[in-house]
């Protein structure tokens, strides 16, 4: 059948500038560039183009220009050019819409309705280049009084705590399986989450033997497909983390198709090679919060109690009333996924149209859980959209311990956001299995990348905490008298528990 | 079923040890107090626990990664040997739900019923249960190489058996009832893609899941499944040849990617 789909990015080369070394063509899984002996030029068939940028990023001339297609549908602002795109591949494939990462569509970003606030004459800020500056968090439940007591002269604890998660910092890196990445992604994000004293999360995927020896800083999931979930795995995780939900795809489970099952993906989720790896939209032992709480003890009995056991949902109309149901099923810590959370693969009318963004879901589970006050017996930690260092700090002052990022971990190892995880081509080594691809992304590097944008987000934290006049972020939880809103409604304001700039 | 509390078992806790072997009164314990005990014996080289009036503890032999020998006298609560790799567990009554819940090795026999998803998302060991067992039987059960589990139920099962089974082996024998048993099970095998269950008797099509095929077993299958019907035989009577000549089905996933087609790309 003839596709009526437009090419959507155009691709231009500079003749002039072009060396004919075929980087573009050698780097493009898509096939997008190809060089013709005879005529001695390098062509491209833009149909294919993704936008992923690997080409112009490579080329050594700076010969290519990818850019948006300016050939458009008569404007009309329902029937746009993505509208009539995806009535095209639906009428050519009879299939199901499917995308990578994140929502993309535009509804507000309420972190870019917010501003913080900094200290002027009274209280005065903090240098934190001079002066001691504490981000390290711990998440897990706190107990509701702790008694200190004396051992041979010395202050000592007497409540005992429960097992805690300690972080240099207050972000992690989000569930991403091995499957969705490459191992040399997880490689990367298991080295860069130990070297800065934070975690990274397997996602559902199971974890690859070699990976093992990260495990004090690695969240293992369970999830509804059990993937790769045996004694082992429960062992050598610092935490664990029954996945019941997430925000690119709330409500409904996953597959892994079969031709992403290679060798080493079997091996690591524990099922034969090629099969579709299924993960079922509920856990089918969990009906009800009763049979949540089961679970989580399961886990718990399973490992000793030795783990602390986090709950992540994806964000949605009633998170608020949920999360208290999970804290009191016993997880210590609540984690939550906003509709802009990334994914390997997701339909793409669900990806943008179902759940709600994080800031309000996190404002809205913060107050609930202290209205009842149960606040401190778990945790709560924000996924979904986290892209720079003022989104964590305004995240902790709106009431989370911590986030957990997975898009900005990405980019940071060269994701271009192309949207085209679930095709397994990633140019850039991320989202593949192909050996020739994933072997782009040198995991020193990955590491590298990682560590640095830790670091500079982390710097950035203190200068706003000092700013602000704290010197240590657990005095900015929940702190919302520092955050205030800017353009929003009341309403709005309400959910956030924040005050409109000037008041 | 009566069950009676033991008034002269005493209180609860450890009453007995001798050569290798330890008896615990689980009465009232809480299950993590119980589970505390059956881990601290099995960690202290003990081969052989016996757990007496247990009333519904959870998680029994979930934690441990020894082979020990756990007799459960009583009815064991929710997720019996959930995540469990390597003890034996014999219970003397009914099972409750989650029997086996994503199970790596080891051996659980039931001399009654068990509830719902025995055996959900198991991935090695076996499973015997004498009677009949609830709903979701077997769901999402897995195989790996050599890691292949067996359920086998001896009664009848409900809806959605073998839900979503991606690999595995399961037998429905279907004993108890005169002549040929007829599953009331709707649903069965709906997601399928991999492993195998049989079934003694017939089902109808409409009973199966879209994504299950069925075939009468053949010579071959039965010799296949034989030594795990004598197994159950051994636990808890009955002929094996008997039961194996009294006709079986088999039911086996019709792809092993059974949403292949179903997106745009
Ligand atoms: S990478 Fe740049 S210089 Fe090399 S062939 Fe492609 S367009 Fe030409
Ligand atoms: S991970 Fe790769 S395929 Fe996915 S959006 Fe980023 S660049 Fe594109």
């Amino acid at each position: 059948m003839k596709s009526y789909i437009l090419p959507q990015y155009l691709v231009e080369r500079d003749d002039y500038r072009c060396i004919r070394c075929e980087v573009c063509a050698r780097q493009c899984a898509f096939d997008v560039h190809w060089y013709d002996e005879e005529e001695d030029a390098v062509f491209a068939d833009e149909s294919k183009c993704v936008g992923c940028l690997r080409c112009v990023t490579l080329c050594p001339t700076n010969a290519l220009v990818v850019r948006h297609n300016p050939t458009q549908i008569p404007p009309n602002a329902n029937w746009t050019g993505e509208v009539l795109r995806n009535i095209y591949r639906q009428a050519e494939t009879g299939g199901v819409l499917l995308t990578g990462m994140g929502c993309d569509k535009g509804y507000p970003i309420y972190w870019d309705r917010i501003v913080l606030d900094a200290s002027q004459v009274t209280n005065p800020s903090i240098d934190p280049l001079r002066e001691p500056m504490e981000l390290r968090t711990y998440l897990g439940a706190k107990p509701d009084v702790v008694k200190v007591g004396r051992k041979g002269g010395k202050p000592s604890l007497e409540t005992r705590l429960t097992p805690q998660l300690r972080l240099e910092t207050p972000i992690m890196f989000s569930a991403i399986s091995y499957g969705a990445i490459s191992y040399n992604a997880c490689e990367s994000l298991a080295r860069a989450a130990t070297e800065m004293g934070t975690y990274y999360n397997t996602g559902e995927g199971g974890l690859h033997r070699n990976l093992y020896k990260y495990g004090d800083h690695t969240i293992c999931q369970v999830a509804s497909g059990r993937f790769g979930v045996h004694a082992d795995y429960l062992e050598v995780a610092a935490a664990l983390e029954i996945k019941i939900g997430q925000g690119a795809k709330p409500g409904i489970g996953g597959h892994l198709p079969g031709e992403k099952v290679s060798a080493e993906i079997s091996r690591t989720r524990m099922i034969p090679k090629g099969t579709d790896a299924i993960s079922p939209a509920p856990h089918h032992d969990i009906y009800s919060i009763e049979d949540l709480a089961q679970l989580i003890y399961a886990l718990k009995e399973a490992t000793h109690w030795e783990k602390p056991v986090s709950v992540k949902i994806a964000a949605v109309h009633n998170s608020a009333a949920i999360a208290s149901g999970i804290v009191r099923a016993g997880a210590d810590i609540v984690a939550l996924d906003g509709i802009r959370g990334g994914t390997g693969a997701a339909p793409t009318m669900i990806r943008d149209n179902v759940g709600i963004p994080i800031e309000l879901a996190l404002a809205a589970v913060d107050t609930r859980l202290r209205e009842e006050g149960i606040r401190n017996r778990a945790s709560v930690v924000v996924a979904g959209g986290i892209r720079n260092s003022s989104d964590v700090i305004k995240a902790i002052a709106l009431g989370a311990d911590a986030v957990y990022i997975g898009t900005a971990a990405l980019v940071a190892m060269g994701c271009h956001v192309c949207q085209k995880c679930y095709t397994g081509k990633c140019n850039w080594g991320i989202a593949t299995q192909d050996p020739y691809l994933s072997k782009r992304l040198n995991p020193d590097v990955g590491t590298r990348r990682l560590v640095n944008l830790l670091t500079g987000w982390s710097h950035e934290i203190m200068e706003m905490l000092g700013g602000m006049g704290i010197n240590a972020i657990e005095s900015l939880r929940g702190n919302r008298l520092r955050l205030r809103g800017v353009g929003l409604t009341q309403e709005e304001l309400d959910i956030l528990g924040i005050k409109h700039a000037g008041a | 079923m009566k069950i009676e509390v033991d008034h002269h078992a005493g209180l609860p806790g450890v009453f007995a040890r001798e050569n290798g072997k330890v008896r615990i009164n689980a009465g009232t314990l809480h299950y993590r107090e119980l589970n505390n005990m059956v881990k601290g014996a099995a960690a202290e080289g003990l081969e052989e626990i016996e757990l007496e009036n247990v009333f519904g503890q959870r998680y029994i032999g979930s934690g441990i990664r020894r082979p020990v020998r756990i007799t459960v006298h009583g009815v064991p609560g929710n997720d019996l040997g959930a995540f469990m790799d390597g003890p034996r567990i014999t219970v003397d009554r009914n099972a409750q739900d989650g029997v086996g819940n994503t199970m790596n090795s080891g051996t659980i026999v039931v001399h009654g019923r068990a509830g719902d998803i025995v055996a959900m998302g198991m991935r090695g060991g076996k499973i015997f249960i004498r009677d009949g067992v609830g709903y979701r039987a077997a769901i999402h059960m897995k195989e790996y190489r050599k890691h292949v589990p067996v359920l086998v139920i001896g009664g009848e099962t409900q809806d959605f058996l073998g839900e979503y089974m991606a690999g595995g082996l399961v037998l429905v024998l279907g004993l108890g009832k005169k002549g040929k048993p007829k599953l009331a099970a709707r649903h069965i095998g709906t997601g399928m893609h991999g492993g195998l269950i049989f079934l003694r008797g017939e089902v109808e099509e409409h009973q199966l899941g879209k994504e299950a095929a069925v075939e009468r077993a053949s010579e071959a299958d039965l010799e296949m499944i034989r030594p795990h019907v004598e197994e159950y035989t051994n636990y808890f009577g009955g002929k094996a040849d008997e039961i194996l000549g009294s006709g079986f089905i088999k039911l086996y996933a019709k792809s092993h990617r059974p949403f292949g087609g179903l997106y745009a790309y």
